[in-house]
């Protein structure tokens, strides 16, 4: 298992004005080995940039970003990502999607089948396997997408709003769900999103953002109470009926609305 | 072209047939009546039962050394060989433009002015560096062939989401793996359109490739029968390449039509 630390990090993207946009700045943050990290802010803080870096498809203009200690310059498959919209691949199966990343990692066939069938079972999917994504509703591709993440057994799981296009209700499903597997087989998580409830029921720590630029607002510890009152074991509408979960939402809440001005 | 209505207007199967055939008979009765009222003479433009008479005669008695199943075959495989060439050069090649900008730039340049010449232009390098016997022609089709493999190639790569080459490059895909098992796929619609229309490109060219072949193929009985003074023969090997040609196009349009479906597109 490994860490991810952004070590000063700032983004700019060139403009055609010549003045480069700067998307964030200095952001300085490690998340611990099977730590799960919620980032919120507002939309425009620089989210989406910050998992892209950690995943290696952007490399920061300045600063750093390791995980597990060694800097991170491409993508690979220690670092799975779970993007907003699934991203499965159309012409594959459900069970060909799962196993594409094993069959690159050059995982034997008989193994391949395996694990396949585990995730599939993991995320209540078994017998879905010939399946192509466009016959599945949303929630299932996501469960999907989420198995291929898992299977390759990677080090770290980034997500990027994985969640943002479900419907409310299969949103709670998968968050529940979630969190059953984050237990079961723990990872080095960065969950982006931008619903302030969804990071408080699911993290251990919430990164706030600010925006223009993107940068570091607060960061909120949520563990010492979701341990305390044993949030994990107990149904989702019960935890957010919580008066701890409430104050924290409320705080957060906040501090994300500080920075929404009416212009916007 | 009945085959060819404008997007979004589908006539009747049934009313679409009954035009398709009443536009023919329209056409070969017209031209009946051109050559049997003496309104032209037989010797520049022989009348359609005499076209299909001697292609029925050819079928059976050799013309130029062969039959004329005979000359269409040979005619084929120089179509296959170079469509097929094309094809398998043209598609990676637009796939992997359409991928690495850096390629795109070197190559573009080169193609965009290549492609403007026209098949038969080549006809006398094509004799000169690959000989008259399977190179040339062969280069020459393939000269058509090319520009729309690569073209449609390039574009569907261009179109594939580039979500899911990051997905698959987080799932540590390399670039063989991106291009056959993302790229491809995602582009297929698109190149087998692009094959379609290269398939015609490649038949059109034939004729004027066999102006270099002296041994069998329909071009070849046209150049001949035209030395010969023997219009009905060419005109033979005119509707042969013709027929021939739509059966090509229909068998690719349901190939196309297939892939479409099997993609989740209509
Ligand atoms: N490739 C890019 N080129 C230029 N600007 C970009 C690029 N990617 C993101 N940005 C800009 O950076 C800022 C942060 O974007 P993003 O990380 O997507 O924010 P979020 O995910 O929090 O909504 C936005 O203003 C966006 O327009
Ligand atoms: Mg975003």
């Amino acid at each position: 298992m490994k860490d991810i630390r952004f070590e000063n990090v700032t983004k700019s993207f060139p403009t055609r004005s010549g003045r480069p946009f700067v998307a964030i700045r200095d952001v300085s943050l490690t998340v611990a080995e099977r730590e799960f990290v919620a980032v919120v802010g507002p939309s425009g803080s620089g989210k989406t940039t910050l998992m892209r870096m950690a995943a290696g498809l952007d490399r920061p203009t300045e600063g750093s970003v390791r995980v597990g200690g060694r800097e991170v310059t491409a993508p690979g498959p220690d670092r799975a990502v779970v993007f907003q919209q699934f991203a499965l691949f159309p012409w594959k199966s459900v069970r060909e999607n799962i196993a594409f990343g094993l069959r690159c990692k050059g995982v034997p066939r008989a193994r391949q089948d395996e694990i396949v069938a585990h995730y599939l079972k993991l995320m209540s999917m078994e017998g879905t396997e010939d399946r192509f994504p466009h016959q599945l509703s949303g929630g299932m591709q996501q469960r999907v997408a989420i198995a291929r993440s898992y299977a390759i057994e990677p080090d770290v799981l980034l997500m990027d709003e994985p969640f943002g296009a479900l419907d409310a209700q299969t949103r709670t499903v998968m968050q529940e769900e979630l969190v059953r597997l984050t237990r079961k087989e723990p990872r080095t998580v960065l969950f982006i999103t931008h619903a302030v409830d969804e990071a408080v029921y699911l993290a251990d720590r919430v990164v706030v953002l600010a925006r223009d630029p993107g940068r570091l607002r607060e960061i909120v510890d949520i563990r010492p109470t979701r341990e305390a009152e044993e949030w994990g074991a107990r149904p989702i509408e019960e935890v957010m009926d919580l008066p701890s979960f409430t104050h924290l939402r409320t705080h957060l809440w906040r501090l994300l609305r500080d920075q929404i001005r009416p212009d916007d | 072209m009945a085959f060819m209505t404008i997007a979004g207007r589908a006539p009747h199967p049934r009313a679409l047939l009954l035009l398709s055939f009443a536009g023919a008979v329209l056409f070969f009765g017209g031209w009946h009546l051109l050559v049997a009222t003496g309104a032209v003479s037989a010797q520049t433009l022989p009348s359609p039962v005499t076209v299909l008479a001697t292609a029925w005669r050819l079928a059976f008695e050799p013309f130029a050394g062969h039959t004329l199943l005979e000359h269409i075959l040979a005619s084929l495989g120089r179509f296959a060989m170079g469509f097929l060439l094309a094809a398998a050069i043209g598609v990676p090649l637009g796939l992997a433009m359409g991928r690495f900008p850096l390629l795109d730039d070197i190559v573009s340049p080169i193609f965009e002015a290549l492609r403007f010449i026209a098949p038969l232009a080549w006809v006398p390098f094509a004799a000169l560096w690959f000989g008259t016997g399977i190179g040339g022609p062969v280069m020459v089709i393939f000269a058509g062939a090319f520009p729309p493999c690569l073209i449609n190639a390039y574009r569907g790569a261009k179109l594939v989401e580039l979500r899911l080459v990051e997905a698959a490059q987080t799932l540590g895909a390399g670039g063989l793996r991106i291009m056959a098992e993302v790229l491809l796929p995602g582009a297929l619609p698109s190149i087998v359109a692009g094959l379609r229309v290269s398939a015609g490109l490649a038949w059109q060219s034939l004729v004027g490739a066999e102006l270099i072949v002296a041994s069998a193929g329909i071009g070849y009985v046209m150049v001949q029968a035209q030395s010969n003074l023997a219009p009905a023969i060419v005109m033979a090997g005119m509707l042969s390449v013709g027929a021939i040609g739509l059966a090509i196009d229909v068998a690719l349009r349901r190939a196309e039509r297939l892939v479409r479906a099997r993609w989740g597109q209509t």
